[in-house]
């Protein structure tokens, strides 16, 4: 089956002795929205850096619109877990990086900034930001270049969930209205799920491929839609193996003492 | 990640309360050496100690007008103000390029960073001798000296500029394609920027210290040959003068480089210890 936009292949990606990628097959669609989910050490952002060119040692075949990945590409844009912007520059320059300081009153910059609601900070510096608000301006960032494909890594789990749910509805409207296609690396299965067209569930040592879920809801969606509950029970199902994995700690407790035996000064011996 | 709030508290306190709250803070400073001046003065007069050995602040000031009058002063100040710059400019540019190579180049690193080590651990005044036999004792043993005096503060704190340059940032130039001389110019050097403005106040400030030195030793115009001729002469207040009017030099130059400092590097996010 073929995508086309992105198709990845990946038999297998090794740090040092550890295997962390093993068989991960995907390809995503123009106009997709598609998450991946798994838990931490799953080889997910290690994905992300193979597609934007950040990681180069794979074994395994990576084509976005039939060429392989590479940095500065016109077709892919990452955004970071942190905002990552650079301190010296004010967020019109940041925006404008790409193209440099000269950037900072392109009317393409203006625009971005307003879609963003920033528009009266274009001048100020990151320090001056909250942590939403820097977020904010690296979303514009990864938009300013207007790639195909705009990759996300953990985008708002620095922020607070009231923040996170602005920022969500926020990346929506504006990959919609510019018609990028994102891929999203989370470990929220409500963001995912709330977000996407198609979920990707994926298990760790070695990471690889569980299954899918196909979100199908409408847009603009409910956040209490049941239908998007249900979903993400599927997705909760993939990543447990299909169990109640639920942490029973419970026998350990009981075998435990029940507290820390006392201990009277008297009956210590001081070498003294 | 906490919002910064203290530009925001800052634009709050009314303008006027400000002003005259600042004015007040900037009079305390004058308060002990106004007091110091008047004891000083008054103890001369009273005859406690002789005006021969402690010229009193009044006879000072003579001095300073005579030697201002007769345009010696100006000469002093502008040869020695010339030889700091000549010798600041030629210390700290070497340190920057050896520095940038240092820090950017780990092969660079290993080739010449312990030799410059090695370097730093001499009592830059031990250079004098061997300047003196190699350079003779024009203006060229001087310039040399405190070029030393100037390279070593820039180098180190350069080099250690570069090298904590925040890897995440290093990687948002990559995704963006840059590379060599390009990541260089748009991250490298500006995240090492408030470490070489730490560097090159120091050194300004040591480069100051080597003129003296320099100039004390083997000299016939600038301030360190005024010190000397007033000890040589047995006239105290020409070495008061003197000593004043450095200070007064080397205060001025560093308040130039705090002065660009603050306006090239108003994007750090740092504590304003001033405002309170």
């Amino acid at each position: 089956m073929s995508h086309n936009l992105l198709n990845l292949a990946v038999a297998a990606k090794d740090f040092q002795a550890l295997r962390v990628l093993k068989k991960v097959r995907f390809g995503i669609d123009s106009g997709e929205i598609v998450s991946l989910v798994g838990p931490s050490g799953c080889g997910k952002s290690t994905l992300l850096r193979i597609i934007a060119g950040l990681d180069t040692s794979y074994q395994g075949e990576v084509r976005i619109r039939d060429k392989p990945p590479h940095l500065h590409s016109r077709d892919v844009g990452l955004i970071f877990q942190e905002p990552r912007l650079l301190p010296w520059l004010t967020v019109a320059e940041n925006v404008a990086f790409d193209v440099g300081r000269k950037g900072r009153n392109d009317p393409h910059v203006t625009r971005l900034l307003a879609e963003v609601g920033l528009s009266d900070f274009a001048r100020a510096y990151p320090k001056q930001l909250s942590g939403g608000m820097a977020q904010r301006v690296a979303i514009a960032r990864g938009l300013f270049t207007q790639p195909s494909l705009l990759l996300l890594d953990e985008p708002f789990s620095a922020v607070d969930a009231f923040t996170r749910r602005r920022l969500q509805d926020l990346l929506l409207s504006v990959a919609g209205h510019h018609g990028t296609t994102l891929l999203l690396v989370t470990h929220d299965v409500d963001e995912a799920v709330y977000l996407s067209d198609r979920v990707i569930v994926l298990a760790d040592r070695p990471g690889r491929i569980t299954g899918q879920v196909m979100v199908g809801a409408e847009r603009p969606r409910d956040r209490r839609n049941p239908q998007l509950a249900k979903r993400e029970a599927e997705v909760l199902t993939l990543l447990n193996d299909g169990t109640n994995q639920f942490f029973d700690l419970s026998y350990d407790l009981a075998a435990a003492p029940p507290r820390w035996p006392a201990t009277r000064l008297s009956s210590l011996d001081f070498a003294i | 990640m906490s919002q910064v709030g203290s530009p925001a508290s800052a634009v709050m306190v009314p303008a006027r309360r400000f002003d005259r709250r600042a004015l007040i803070r900037r009079s305390e400073g004058l308060l002990l050496p106004s007091i110091l001046v008047i004891t000083w003065e008054a103890v001369v007069r009273a005859g406690l100690v002789s005006a021969h050995q402690l010229p009193p602040p009044t006879e000072l000031m003579t001095t300073l007008v005579e030697l201002a009058g007769n345009g010696m002063l100006v000469e002093h100040i502008a040869i020695s103000s010339l030889r700091v710059l000549i010798g600041f400019l030629i210390g700290a540019g070497l340190a920057i390029a050896v520095g940038a190579t240092v820090g950017l180049s780990r092969r660079a690193e290993a080739l010449l960073d312990p030799t410059f080590q090695a370097l730093r651990a001499i009592p830059s005044l031990a250079w004098v001798p061997l300047l003196l036999l190699w350079l003779g004792i024009d203006e060229a043993p001087k310039i040399v000296l405190i070029a030393i005096g100037a390279f070593f503060p820039v180098y180190l704190n350069f080099v250690a500029g570069i090298q904590n340059v925040d890897r995440k940032l290093v990687e948002v130039g990559g995704i963006y394609g840059l590379t060599g001389w390009r990541l260089i110019a748009r991250i490298f050097l500006p995240a090492a920027l408030p470490n070489l403005f730490t560097g090159l106040r120091t050194g300004l400030s040591l480069s100051w210290m080597f003129l003296v030195a320099a100039e004390l030793i083997a000299a016939s115009r600038g301030l360190g040959y005024l010190l000397t001729d007033g000890r040589e002469t047995g006239r105290a207040d020409l070495v008061i003068v003197a000593i004043i009017v450095l200070a007064l030099l080397g205060k001025t130059s560093d308040s130039l480089l705090r002065w660009l400092e603050d306006r090239l590097l108003d994007w750090r996010d740092v504590v304003d210890s001033r405002s309170s």
